[in-house]
């Protein structure tokens, strides 16, 4: 599948809900079913600081594909990544250091990729595209 | 008997209709306004002054000849008396505009001060809001002064016999909040000024938090200053108040240089200007001046006995209604609160918690408060902040807990 093909397949995920709450349901459940990361790559320097969330991201590439995984302390931010992450892994790292992800703003989650909301998904979508750019 | 007829007519319902922004609704619900702690909601009396001054009266204050300078001028330094009536200062030169509570505790950091020497004192507490934290940190580290925090305890209240210790001839200013934007504690500002003026130590009193919930009277409470911002007390941003008594305002160098703070000025020397314009550099926020005086008119208006029952009577209802909650733990529990419920929910972070009352209308403010050292001392990495004021009603409330238990539901 391609990225633009996963995109749109999250597209017509969330089209069914036309209730907020609803959708939040949905991202709780991503959030709860994320795969855990490992205590031991939870290190400072894996840390994203943000005003209200921390979000830990971990970043692997095999076969010259990225695998990222990640986790936070905060279930909403975590269904939010499990969306990003299922979008952006197995892809090769140029595909993500130039991947629009206009699918968040397509679902309406726009606002938490704002800076201003400070829960650490602006950060951790930049810090994603740059890590992938190093791994060039 | 005048005092009896405003009484009856605290009418929630009726306050309410001055409020327009509270008909408005946010995700399909009606908008319910628990962050006023953050800023306030702004009567149709102010945003009316507001229109009218930019449609009628708009002019530069203090300099032109003109009928349009002259009214500006008026308006402005109108609302510079409501003020000064409203805390009952002595002079109205004692109300020094500036663009805030932080800008007003900036201006006394910066322009105190200079009056200090390596080795001095300051004093604040452990529940300060950043901006009554950072402002001295950095004047320390320009004088060479030594900062000492009063310890809270585990409910929120000053630890008082530590700043007992903590005093002495050392002491030069004392900085507390008169009460906590993250814990509602309402401190026992007399006694701190009281013993604080024993060891020839001034008082500044952060005011954000009570200006709005009661009443302040500068001659009876004889703090030296009290600051406060226009925004949280009704009125528009980016104006605030530093009130100073005026024989320590006097001794006091200007805080910045420019327009209308200076008497003559020629490259050899300049002199400057009397209180209150000594400290009000430039052209101010005229605007946000008087329709602050419009805010406080307002405020006048209505009593703050049946406002500060209504608030009490909203924040006693919520504690007992969030308590029924399993894991509820509240944030602050101080024998002498205002209507400030901060709490955290076992295994919930309080930013999902915090979105999805967002999606079901309610605004609360969740994370630390711009109060780190605090939110360190709990343990907590922040809390969920329901903060009410006189518009909120216990109906709001009942919403509110209706959608407590669904996000509980939904993330546990």
């Amino acid at each position: 599948m391609t990225l633009a093909e996963k995109e749109q397949e999250i597209i017509d995920e969330f089209a069914i809900y036309d209730d907020w709450m609803d959708k939040y349901e949905y991202i709780i459940e991503l959030g709860k079913d994320l795969p855990k990361i490992s205590d031991d790559k939870k290190t400072d320097d894996r840390l994203i600081e943000g005003c209200q969330s921390r979000v830990w991201l971990a970043l692997d590439i095999e076969d010259g594909k990225v695998k990222f995984s990640a986790d936070s302390d905060a279930i909403i931010t975590k269904g939010i990544i499990g969306l990003l992450i299922r979008v952006l892994n197995n892809e090769t790292a140029k595909s993500v250091a130039t991947a629009e992800l206009n699918f968040i703003k397509e679902i309406g989650l726009h606002e938490h990729l704002s800076p201003t909301r400070s829960n650490g998904l602006a950060s951790m979508v930049n810090k994603m595209k740059m890590s992938a750019l190093k791994s060039l | 008997m005048i005092k009896d007829q405003i009484q009856l007519t605290f009418d929630v319902q009726k306050i309410r209709d001055d409020f327009p922004i509270l008909r408005r609704s946010v995700y399909g619900k009606d908008l319910i306004y628990f962050d006023n702690g953050a800023t306030s909601q702004k009567p149709q009396v102010v945003i009316d002054a507001i229109n009218e001054y930019y449609t009628e009266n708009n002019s530069n204050i203090h300099r032109g000849v003109h009928y349009l300078s002259q009214l500006a001028t008026t308006q402005y330094e109108e609302a510079r008396k409501i003020i000064q009536n409203y805390i009952n200062a002595l002079l109205s030169e004692e109300v020094i505009f500036t663009k805030g509570t932080s800008d007003a505790i900036n201006l006394v950091a910066f322009s105190f001060g200079e009056t200090l020497s390596a080795g001095d004192e300051i004093i604040i507490s452990a529940m300060e809001h950043h901006s009554n934290i950072v402002p001295w940190q950095m004047m320390c580290e320009r004088k060479g002064c030594i900062l000492r925090v009063i310890p809270i305890d585990q409910e929120g209240d000053l630890i008082m016999s530590e700043f007992d210790s903590m005093l002495s001839s050392k002491t030069k200013l004392v900085a507390v909040t008169h009460i906590s934007n993250s814990l509602g504690t309402i401190n026992p500002v007399e006694e701190i000024i009281e013993k604080s003026h024993k060891f020839g130590a001034k008082v500044l009193l952060d005011g954000a938090q009570s200006i709005q919930h009661m009443h302040v009277d500068m001659q009876k409470l004889d703090c030296d200053f009290y600051a406060f911002s226009g925004h949280k007390v009704f009125g528009p941003t980016g104006v605030g108040v530093l009130y100073g008594k005026k024989e320590i305002l006097d001794q006091m160098p200007p805080y910045q240089g420019g327009g209308d703070m200076i008497a003559k000025v020629t490259f050899e020397k300049t002199t400057y200007n009397e209180l209150p314009h000594k400290f009000e550099a430039g052209t101010p926020n005229i605007s946000g001046g008087i329709c602050l005086g419009t805010a406080i008119q307002y405020l006048s208006k209505l009593d703050i006995q049946s406002i500060q029952s209504h608030e009490q009577e909203l924040a006693s209802y919520a504690e007992a209604k969030l308590n029924e909650f399993e894991g509820m733990r509240i944030i602050g529990t101080a024998k002498k609160k205002t209507s400030v419920v901060s709490f955290i929910v076992d295994g919930i972070h309080p930013f999902d918690l915090g979105t999805l009352l967002d999606k079901q209308g309610i605004a609360v403010r969740t994370g630390h408060h711009c109060t780190q050292p605090l939110m360190d001392f709990f343990e907590i990495p922040g809390t969920i902040r329901a903060s009410f004021a006189f518009y909120n009603t216990k109906e709001e409330i009942d919403i509110f807990i209706s959608a407590v238990e669904r996000s509980l539901t939904m993330l546990r």
